[in-house]
């Protein structure tokens, strides 16, 4: 306002404050007390969601991570589906090797942002920003799930951009291609992240745990059938596709997407066979759950040990 | 407030069979500004993890604002404010966002967030940079943001593990000035650990540790006056000898420490021409000192604390590993 109120103002403080702090107001402004309330469900809730949000800010800031974790899927899906078009033309009963390998390419994409989701708690304890939290007047369980809840939003949106392309790939759109894919996608990414936040636990440095998670994920990841039909593999490999859990989450994606193509029934048959167990077809809801229980399960192990440090 | 703020008894931890804090008590009251002064590996950090509740204790008992740090940890939390010695901010925040965070996580009431913000951060003159990315700011700045964060959620004791190591002296300076600012604005127990012996002077009172115990425990002004004696210090061309003159000539008991002969006397001035007169070794240098925190150390452990720092090197280097090795996280 005038000019006349701010040398009296900054002679009467041994620090001057900038001007314009408050208008006539003192340079220090009046105590605000505020009082902690003893611990409850809201403040719990409260955490998780502060915990969550907070890796929402970080993705968004990260405009890099974004970028640099497209550039595998993306490999995948248009190099080496375009790359290996020619010998696979006559197997896919006319349907491009791109378009088969998409529902793989959008599971994979979301398992890497996932882990580097779960590897910035592995960050955090580096940069001490997890003793913040940890002392917080809060259940460390609300910490591990706001974390792995945002991993698994933050995955789920880098899914989205894929997702996007499914023109590209001679995907039609449609609503429920949208919404069954990005549901298909929070969910795995929540496991994952889960995973990530359980081996995190455990492995306090980055590099052994990038290496941890590389040398487990990567394996899981070829072994799932997301760039291959899993119908006549050989017998040792069929048996680990089984017991591999993001077999599960590439059936239901493959699924879907073949769903909302024509093809013919044929291809279908050959490209996206039906998952068994000693001859017994696993529904898709079963696989869908089986993967949403792993998750629970790792998530509870997560909070587990993460109680059990001091 | 009347009740104690920290009272604490017998306190014991040891990290495997390394004891690194040998049965520590005393009470600190409401609204007081207590120090912890000792060497690195003294114990005070470890003392100071028990008191926040990130540490349990061997055994012994710790209440913090009326609560037992074991039995009642929540609680113990939900009333201290924490400035720890390693950064523990994300510097991919804004300080605001930062600030907000803790807010959220303390359950501070919607409302209050925003005044009380702009309180703390007024405080530490980081208002108008409140938008800024942490990791654009300076190590000063970093922690003045620590201090206002501490402070957000109004505890009732604020834990300050050596606020000011490796600051430069203006920052140095205004932290005290935000200390003492806090003293008279609010209703505020402020327990600091520190191993510069001219901060420790700013504390009402001051616990002196030392290999894990606690040696003496008084106002600055009462600590100094018991040691009394002024403070000399001479070099010599032969300390042995020195020592040995000086014990046979005068009574007077001597150390060497950092390369020097000291020892603690009455009426220095006046003792100084008697030193030169009748001592046989060559003195090649002399200073006289009045007491200080310095000499409460000494006077306490024998030792000058960068010698104790140096000695309890190898002790710290044991602990630190064991620690490593027996915590997973």
């Amino acid at each position: 306002m005038s000019e006349r109120p701010e040398p009296r103002a900054m002679a009467s403080t041994t620090e001057p404050l900038p001007a314009g702090a408050g208008a006539p107001a003192p340079a220090s402004p009046p105590t605000v007390e505020v009082r902690v309330p003893p611990r409850s469900w809201r403040s719990e809730v409260r955490a998780v969601k502060i915990v969550w949000h907070r890796e929402l800010i970080r993705f968004q800031k990260d405009r890099m991570r974004i970028v640099t974790s497209l550039v595998q899927p993306l490999l995948f899906l248009f190099v080496l589906g375009a790359g290996l078009q020619q010998l696979s033309a006559a197997s896919t009963h006319g349907v491009e090797l791109k378009t088969f390998i998409y529902p793989g390419v959008l599971c994979i994409s979301v398992m890497f942002t996932a882990m580097f989701s779960a590897a910035s708690i592995v960050w955090d304890r580096e940069f001490g920003f997890l003793r913040e939290m940890m002392v917080a007047p809060v259940r460390r369980s609300s910490i591990v799930v706001g974390k792995v809840l945002g991993g698994a939003t933050v995955a789920s949106f880098q899914g989205l951009i894929l997702l996007a392309l499914a023109w590209a790939v001679h995907v039609p759109y449609s609503l429920t291609l949208v919404v069954g894919v990005f549901a298909l996608q929070l969910l795995l990414a929540f496991s994952i992240t889960a995973f990530g936040v359980m081996i995190a636990a455990r492995i306090t440095q980055i590099q052994s745990f990038m290496g941890v998670m590389q040398m487990i994920v990567t394996p899981m990841f070829f072994i799932s059938g997301a760039l291959f039909p899993s119908g006549d593999l050989p017998n040792w490999l069929a048996v680990l596709n089984r017991l591999d859990p993001i077999t599960y989450a590439v059936t239901p994606m493959r699924t879907l997407i073949f769903n909302h193509l024509d093809i013919s029934a044929e291809a279908n048959k050959v490209l996206n066979p039906p998952i068994t167990w000693f001859g017994w077809e696993v529904p898709i809801a079963l696989q869908i759950f089986t993967v949403f229980a792993l998750g629970m399960i790792m998530l509870g192990i997560a909070i587990v040990e993460f109680n059990a440090g001091d | 407030m009347p009740n104690p703020a920290i009272s604490v008894k017998d306190l014991r931890k040891s990290f495997g069979d390394f004891e690194a804090v040998k049965g520590v008590g005393f009470e600190v009251d409401g609204g007081e500004v207590f120090g912890f002064l000792g060497p690195n590996g003294a114990g005070k950090t470890t003392t100071i993890n028990m008191l926040c509740t990130l540490t349990k204790p061997t055994s012994g008992q710790a209440e913090v604002a009326g609560y037992d740090v074991v039995a009642a940890k929540d609680d113990v939390r939900r009333h201290i404010g924490l400035v720890f010695q390693d950064p523990t901010l994300d510097g991919y925040l804004s300080a605001e966002q930062n600030l907000r965070l803790h807010a959220e996580l303390y359950g501070v009431e919607k409302h209050l967030v925003k005044p009380r913000m702009e309180q703390v951060l007024k405080m530490v003159g980081l208002w108008e940079r409140r938008g800024s990315q942490v990791l654009t700011y300076s190590g000063g700045m970093r922690r003045r943001l620590e201090i206002a964060r501490g402070l957000m959620h109004s505890p009732r004791v604020l834990f300050l593990d050596e606020p000011t190591i490796g600051l430069d002296p203006q920052t140095r300076s205004s932290i005290w000035g935000y200390i003492r600012q806090l003293q008279q604005q609010e209703e505020i127990t402020i327990f600091m650990t520190t191993h510069y012996m001219d901060e420790a002077e700013f504390c009402g009172r001051i616990a002196i540790m030392d290999g894990g115990e606690i040696v003496a425990l008084d106002t600055p002004a009462a600590l100094k006056e018991a040691v009394g004696a002024d403070r000399l210090r001479i070099e010599t061309a032969d300390d042995e000898r020195a020592i040995g003159e000086l014990g046979e000539r005068f009574g007077l008991e001597a150390t060497v420490s950092e390369g020097a002969v000291s020892f603690a006397v009455a009426d220095g001035e006046e003792f100084v021409p008697r030193l030169f007169a009748e001592m046989n070794v060559p003195i090649k240098a002399v200073s006289l000192s009045r007491p200080t925190l310095d000499d409460v150390f000494m006077s306490h452990t024998g030792s000058t604390i960068r010698d104790a720092e140096e000695s309890s090197a190898k002790n710290r280097n044991r602990a630190a590993l064991q620690a490593m090795g027996g915590a997973r996280r």
